[in-house]
């Protein structure tokens, strides 16, 4: 178990969140998922590399990276909700009113 | 050789996970993989000796946000099969992205020197040291992030909340302004006619 072990999984964990994106690019509430996962894999990156750097900063970023998630989750399903309120469809597809 | 075991059971599991949650034909399904990979990330994340971040993905992930999903997936009223159309004509343009990106970063990641051991543990508890750390040089930084989760919390209220015309609401000012000139009026009844306007 060595700091590339964990930077490959990272690795996948992102390209299956970006997968995600592009395979469900209808569905907002699997897109907000897939964000989900890419910044889980982010944080498994910051902690492998504290845990192998020995410095704690990786963990306190970690920290801040959970509270924008946790914060950007709660403003997505927000948005999502009061955009199906109005229109009766999440697909991400009919999200076309500003459109020039 | 132990810890060798767990890592590569704990991440062939989230990669599992991963891969339910963007490809499954059911949305509550989706969210419980998301559950599943978290939980199996902070066993990844104990592995790694971040006690105290393992306990925060556990409560905060899998305690709020996941439940969140899982809320708003159950209360929209969605035909999701209708969404799923089109997917498989995403699928090459998909793979080739991700089969790029995960490329991309094989080549960068077999090209650095990684340290294999790590560095020497810490003597004092993991949460005292990320406490020690983030309550004095990343003070700024924390107040920042808490003023973040309140202009969420505020912003979610203010984007979900409708005011109901049907709903009666008190208007405790206009109770107070009214004087009794605009309640009550005497009117002399005539016999046998009632009350009129």
């Amino acid at each position: 178990m060595s700091l590339s072990n964990f930077l490959y999984l990272s690795a996948i964990l992102f390209t299956l969140g970006i997968f995600g994106i592009f395979l469900n690019r209808r569905n907002m509430i699997i897109i907000l998922m897939s964000i989900e996962l890419i910044l889980l894999s982010v944080n498994i990156n910051f902690v492998a590399f504290s845990h192998y750097m020995g410095d704690v900063t990786g963990q306190v970023f970690t920290f801040f990276v959970l509270a924008v998630a946790a914060a950007e989750a709660a403003i997505g399903l927000a948005i999502l909700v009061a955009f199906f309120r109005n229109r009766s469809t999440i697909d991400v597809e009919e999200i076309d009113t500003l459109k020039g | 050789m132990v810890t060798d075991l767990l890592f590569y059971l704990f991440s062939a599991i989230t990669v599992m996970a991963a891969v339910g949650v963007v490809t499954s034909r059911n949305q509550v399904h989706s969210v419980l993989f998301l559950i599943l990979a978290f939980f199996n990330t902070a066993a990844l994340f104990i592995l790694l000796q971040a006690e105290l971040l393992a306990a925060l993905l556990v409560i905060v992930y899998m305690g709020a946000v996941a439940v969140l999903f899982l809320f708003v997936v159950m209360m929209l009223d969605v035909s999701f099969e209708e969404l799923r159309k089109g997917m498989i004509q995403h699928l090459p343009l998909g793979v080739f992205v991700g089969a790029v990106i995960l490329a991309e970063l094989v080549v960068i990641l077999s090209g650095i020197h990684a340290p294999h051991a790590p560095a020497a543990a810490a003597t004092i508890p993991n949460a005292q040291l990320i406490g020690q750390v983030m309550f004095t040089q990343y003070l700024l930084p924390f107040e920042v992030a808490s003023f973040i989760l309140l202009v969420a919390l505020i912003g979610a209220v203010v984007l979900t909340h409708r005011r109901r015309k049907v709903v009666k609401r008190q208007i405790i000012s206009e109770q107070l302004a009214r004087t009794r000139e605009q309640s009550v009026a005497l009117v002399k009844v005539a016999s046998g006619q009632g009350a009129q306007q």
